[in-house]
């Protein structure tokens, strides 16, 4: 063949392929707050980082855009007793590098994910024993019921054994890793996307995967997703035209985004609750001009508390009316009796008396731990309990610091340091035992050393713990959620907490593309369509 | 001269020990790193144990010792938020830094000493006012504000410029440049002319007063009886007299450039390393912090050096000082 001849053939063979590949499909550009920190699944537990993941990663269950539970590399499943589940495996999946997937790498991955290092020990119980009854059938077999074994492992993703044993990558990435890590740079799942290029905190590409074992609901080729930190930058991509999705859009910048015309915000309720907690452990509190005793032992200080906060004008002034309020610790959508509960009426007289009762006539002063950069508005909050506050004479020291700070202080390691808080939770399970069992179980239980680890103000009462136990076990969901209400019940009594609010999801969408909003603040742009340009 | 950079040598190391030691010691208030690594329903005793692995609940001199042995190699170990070796981040970071800050340098050089000569020679003119009310913003308006007032007109209601990022990049071996794609030449220009815009107005205003110190002095007066040309006594004798002090200005300034650089690189989410570093700030990644500080510091040190030799280049009476033993 001559060199004429060979150029014709490679110029053909081109053009074919040119032809052949499809060219179909949109470019959508994405930017978030927060950066793609790394790749491997099993490192940093967090709501952005999980969402990124969930493009590449999948896991044996995934869950839906009204986060019902949906089979994902699980076809089905079902409990022979209630120690006893089985999973039957998709068959015909592959790894982005052509590795089949089977039972093998769900039990490598069970043990991966619960190895030291991973920060997802909690998604996967440590009781649960994985066994291979065949290629695609898998058995876990617990220790004692768990109805809501499955409940996280949509945030846990399936990697490949054969891939990560090649790679040096059979342990999750360490913090403290002194060689950089493969799996944190590579991914390697079976899910719709393929990472193309990740520049950490500069920009990562994900194409789609044409071997992808579903029916793609998206019609894109490619996501481009770039982190812009700064808030103004952030919109004014989005205005410009730059960018087709942001998360989140400020609250002030709402209504600047809907009058653009080039975008919409859209908004929803979270599942994260926000609240304020008061020590009610330590005889003297650390932070107030009260000594010799703590007057948040005293239920009516509590109620007095919680009966001067003015939620409706927090919702109205401080979140610019995009907050529910909450009556409770968990965010109604995951709760199916949160219906019957109503917040208790803000009376900020009735709250002078009740202080009066408990011998605060005159009010005390009390600090009040806050962070500045967490939550949505969560220093304007703080600012407006002290002024609340005020009114029933209690004297608010405000201490708002940034994240780093106030986590170092208030947590368990720091040794709760705070005596008067504001925190927000999301039950990672999405259930209301883990908040009955993280936040409202009593601390320093010497059976399980975990409750309350994120009690910072050391609210206790045995009854309710005694419940938590029960509701953990029983697997009849309407005596469980009953169970949970009276839980609940106990928890309010007492005004443990003040919970405040579930604060507002805000995304700018382009005009251009369609998206469905998940209460979890999870961006999934694998449902995402965008108009054709 | 040899015995001159040698002193200039070893001063610069005091320095860049003093930054160390007040790098350190910043870190022990910049909160616990665990916190920004790990999920808020993250055990204690897995927080306790991350602690330990990464050695902060040694006693504090093992770990100020640690840390000394290791920034003196420049060994500055694994970012805690990325996974990543540190001076890969930063050797990947460099250059968008670099490039911006000469970018930066070059426009306020070339404007700056251009509106100050004419500012210095024709005070009187329109434009002169209209350079001066310009220096006036330049210096009063912090860079954010302007940064964000270019991205507002330039981005969003106009559609000219990119809003953020470099742009598309060409990799030459591991150096990255924007410099040769035109989305990369577009998206240099907002960031630049906010970075550059303070030292602009510095340099113009500074090339503008000394020029007419400089115009007042008698060898001006006699080159004019001389009877040499206009533009022969401004441009070869005023200004090269003037350039001293504007040199000394802009070789500092540059390493203001590159420090500050922080600023500007947050506003356009510019992958450089000040952004690096406002990130690492706020996720407590000591690693980073220690590594970009102690690079900073090198920087303006090794800056310093190359002016004062500079300096003996374009003023030969110093050239003979330093040479004499004094």
């Amino acid at each position: 063949m001559s060199v004429r001849q060979t150029l014709l053939a490679a110029a053909i063979a081109l053009s074919v392929g040119v032809a052949i590949s499809p060219a179909s499909g949109q470019v959508l550009r994405y930017a978030n707050q927060g950066e793609l920190k790394s790749l491997d699944p099993y490192t940093l537990k967090e709501t952005t980082t999980i969402a990124h993941h969930a493009h590449v990663y999948e896991g044996l269950i995934t869950r839906d855009k009204n986060l019902k539970v949906a089979p994902a590399l699980a076809e089905s499943w079902e409990t022979l007793d209630p120690k006893h589940w089985r999973f039957h495996l998709r068959k015909n999946v592959k790894f982005h590098n052509g590795d089949p997937f089977t039972a093998d790498d769900v039990i490598f991955s069970a043990q991966r994910v619960r190895a030291t290092g991973s920060n997802f020990l909690s998604n996967v119980p440590a009781d649960a024993k994985f066994v291979k009854v065949d290629d695609y059938t898998v058995d876990v077999m617990l220790d004692s019921p768990n109805p809501i074994l499955i409940s996280q492992w949509d945030g846990w993703f399936i990697m490949d054994k054969k891939w990560c044993e090649e790679h040096d990558a059979v342990a999750p990435t360490p913090a403290s890793a002194a060689t950089p890590s493969y799996a944190s740079l590579h991914e390697n799942g079976t899910g719709p996307f393929i990472i193309e290029s990740h520049q950490p905190g500069v920009k990562t590409v994900f194409k789609v995967n044409p071997n992808w074992w579903g029916k793609p609901i998206h019609n894109l080729k490619e996501i481009d997703f770039t982190p812009i930190a700064s808030d103004a930058t952030r919109v004014a991509a989005l205005l410009s035209g730059e960018v087709d999705v942001v998360e989140p859009v400020p609250i002030q910048d709402i209504q600047r985004v809907n009058g653009g015309g080039v975008a919409t915000v859209m908004t929803g309720p979270e599942l994260r609750t926000i609240f304020l907690g008061m020590d009610q452990t330590r005889d003297e509190l650390l932070y107030s001009s009260v000594k010799g005793k703590n007057p948040f032992k005293d239920v009516h200080v509590r109620e007095a508390f919680y009966r001067a906060i003015d939620i409706e004008l927090i919702k109205n002034r401080v979140m610019r009316g995009l907050s529910t309020p909450s009556a409770l610790m968990i965010a109604p959508p995951l709760f199916p009796l949160a219906k019957d509960f109503t917040r208790p009426k803000f009376d900020p007289d009735a709250a002078k008396k009740l202080l009066a009762e408990a011998g605060y006539p005159e009010g005390f002063e009390i600090t009040l731990d806050c962070p500045n950069d967490r939550y949505v508005n969560d220093a304007a909050i703080c600012q407006a309990v002290v002024g609340m506050l005020a009114r029933i004479g209690v004297k608010v020291d405000l201490q708002a610091q940034p994240k780093a700070q106030f986590f170092a202080k208030v947590l368990k390691p720091g040794g709760f340091k705070t005596s008067f808080y504001l925190l927000g939770w999301t039950p990672a399970t999405a259930d209301s035992h883990n908040v009955l069992h993280d936040i409202m179980g009593c601390r320093d239980d010497p059976k399980d050393p975990t409750r309350g680890e994120a009690n910072l103000g050391g609210y206790c009462n045995k009854e309710l713990d005694a419940l938590t136990d029960k509701i953990l076990v029983e697997a009849d969901t309407a005596k469980r959620d009953e169970m949970i209400k009276q839980a609940y019940e106990l928890g309010i009594k007492d005004y443990g907490y003040i919970p405040l609010h579930q604060q507002a999801l805000a995304w700018g969408v382009s005009k251009k593309v369609k998206l469905p909003q998940r209460a979890d603040n999870q961006v999934l742009l694998y449902w995402a369509t965008k108009q054709e340009e | 001269m040899l015995a001159f950079i040698l002193r200039r040598a070893i001063q610069a190391i005091g320095v860049m020990v003093v930054v160390g030691v007040v790098a350190f010691s910043m870190f022990r208030f910049a909160g616990d790193p665990v916190n920004q690594m790990v999920s808020i329903d993250t055990s204690a005793a897995e927080r306790a144990r991350i602690r330990d692995q990464l050695g902060l609940n040694d006693p504090v001199l093992v770990q100020f010792s640690r840390y000394f042995v290791n920034a003196a190699q420049f060994k500055f170990g694994t970012s805690y938020q990325f996974r990543q070796p540190v001076a890969d981040l930063l050797a990947e970071r460099l250059p968008a830094t670099l490039e911006l800050a000469t970018c930066a340098t070059m426009l306020a050089m070339v404007f700056g000493i251009l509106l100050g000569v004419h500012s210095a020679l024709r005070r009187d003119s329109l434009l002169a006012k209209v350079f001066q009310a310009i220096s006036l913003v330049g210096i009063s308006l912090p860079t954010f504000l302007i940064g964000i007032l270019l991205i507002y007109l330039f981005a969003v209601v106009l559609g000219w410029l990119p809003s953020f990022g470099r742009g598309q990049v060409v990799r030459i071996g591991w150096w990255t440049t924007g410099l040769l794609t035109l989305s990369g030449l577009k998206a240099l220009i907002m960031p630049s002319i906010t970075l550059g815009l303070f030292q602009m107005t510095l340099i113009m205003r500074l090339v503008q007063a000394e020029m007419l110190e400089v115009l007042r002095t008698d060898y001006i007066r006699f080159a004019r009886a001389r009877g040499l040309t206009t533009r022969a006594i401004h441009f070869g004798h005023a200004l090269r007299n003037t350039l001293v002090p504007v040199i000394t200005v802009a070789g500092l300034q540059f390493g203001s450039v590159i420090a500050f650089s922080i600023i500007t690189e947050t506003v356009f989410q510019w992958p450089g390393m000040g952004l690096l570093f406002v990130q690492a700030v706020q996720n407590v990644d000591i690693p980073i912090m220690a590594a970009y500080l102690m690079m900073v510091s090198l920087i303006f040190v090794t800056i310093n050096l190359l002016v004062d030799i500079l300096y003996t280049v374009v003023d030969p009476r110093l050239r003979s000082t330093i040479s004499r033993p004094a």
